[in-house]
């Protein structure tokens, strides 16, 4: 089996599970704060991650190319409070015209 | 639908704004699951069966960059964890057992918790009104949206030539922005940013992404 089926039956199977998990214990585990703020913290760092890996990285190597680009022209947008399909649409187009032109 | 009639139109709107919105982001997820190499078949089923937007990107990025199917796995993973805590916050409230709870644990997501939350002014029903119809309508509308973007790239060829390759990362920083509300916050985006780039040409792709969690766990334990 790939590691794409792999992928996408592991990846299912935990998030139910999870899912279902919280919605069957016991209240009390809710209150504990440092709970809640790795809670909070943990997907500002896999996310800030994967922002710098997909935009810098191709395998175990790191480029500054085309979609560097892109990625600023979204930071830009986001920062300008623009909506989330405007700012990946702005992301993508302007990728697309320095991988074509560039 | 009984839920539907007694629900305030307000929350009615809520759900359905939330839902609607939120559901074409699918599109992209469809469009750059197909870009990474999955197939429209295994997309789907990521967004039937996952259904949790950031771990469904975070497992195609993961191994569409080479990485092993275990660290997608676990990174998709620790990121759905929040949906686990949502899921102690929702119960309390839904009171379900047996497949009403297998049911609502599977639309048990950022938005439904948030729309539900966002109705505690107007009572309780409200509240479940707000978590099942926000659920209910993302799912929907999240899986039209995913299966248009996946046949929409399989119809393009060449991810690079449409941005799709920029827009993956575009995505998580969107993903991401709304949650980067005060400075330490922020400061931990940075700093996982560059730690995930400077093990990138150390170790196997995926591991970088990883190891970050354990950044956000320790600035977590530690007494602030």
């Amino acid at each position: 089996m790939s590691a794409m089926w792999w992928g996408v039956i592991g990846t299912s199977a935990i998030a139910f599970a999870l899912k279902y998990s919280g919605q069957s214990m016991p209240a009390k585990y809710l209150s504990h704060p440092r709970m809640q703020k790795i809670n909070n913290l943990i997907p500002i760092a896999l996310l800030s991650a994967l922002v710098g890996v997909q935009t810098f990285a191709e395998k175990t190597n790191l480029y500054i190319d085309h979609r560097a680009f892109g990625v600023g022209v979204a930071l830009i947008a986001f920062s300008l409070k623009a909506p989330f399909p405007v700012a990946v649409i702005c992301a993508a187009v302007s990728s697309a015209l320095l991988y074509r032109f560039a | 639908m009984a839920v539907v009639s007694a629900t305030p139109a307000s929350t009615l709107r809520d759900s359905f704004s939330v839902s609607l919105t939120v559901g074409t982001y699918g599109a992209a997820f469809g469009a750059a699951s197909v870009a990474a190499g999955f197939s429209v078949l295994q997309t789907t089923l990521l967004s039937l069966l996952t259904f949790s937007g950031a771990s469904q990107f975070a497992i195609i990025g993961v191994i569409g960059a080479g990485g092993s199917a275990l660290s997608g796995i676990a990174t998709a993973s620790l990121l759905g964890l929040r949906n686990g805590l949502y899921g102690l916050r929702m119960a309390p409230l839904l009171k379900v057992r047996g497949i009403k709870r297998v049911i609502a644990s599977q639309i048990t997501i950022d938005e439904s918790t948030a729309v539900a939350l966002s109705q505690q002014e107007r009572g309780e029903d409200a509240m479940r009104s707000g978590f099942w119809l926000t659920g209910f309508g993302v799912f929907i509308f999240w899986n039209i949206f995913t299966l248009i973007g996946a046949f929409g790239a399989q119809a393009m060829g060449d991810p690079a030539a449409w941005g799709l390759d920029a827009a993956v990362p575009a995505a998580f920083l969107g993903l991401v922005w709304p949650r980067l509300k005060v400075n330490a916050d922020r400061a931990l985006a940075i700093s996982a940013m560059a730690l995930a780039l400077i093990l990138t040409p150390l170790v196997p792709a995926g591991i970088p992404i990883i190891a970050t969690a354990g950044v956000a766990v320790l600035i977590g334990l530690r007494k602030s």
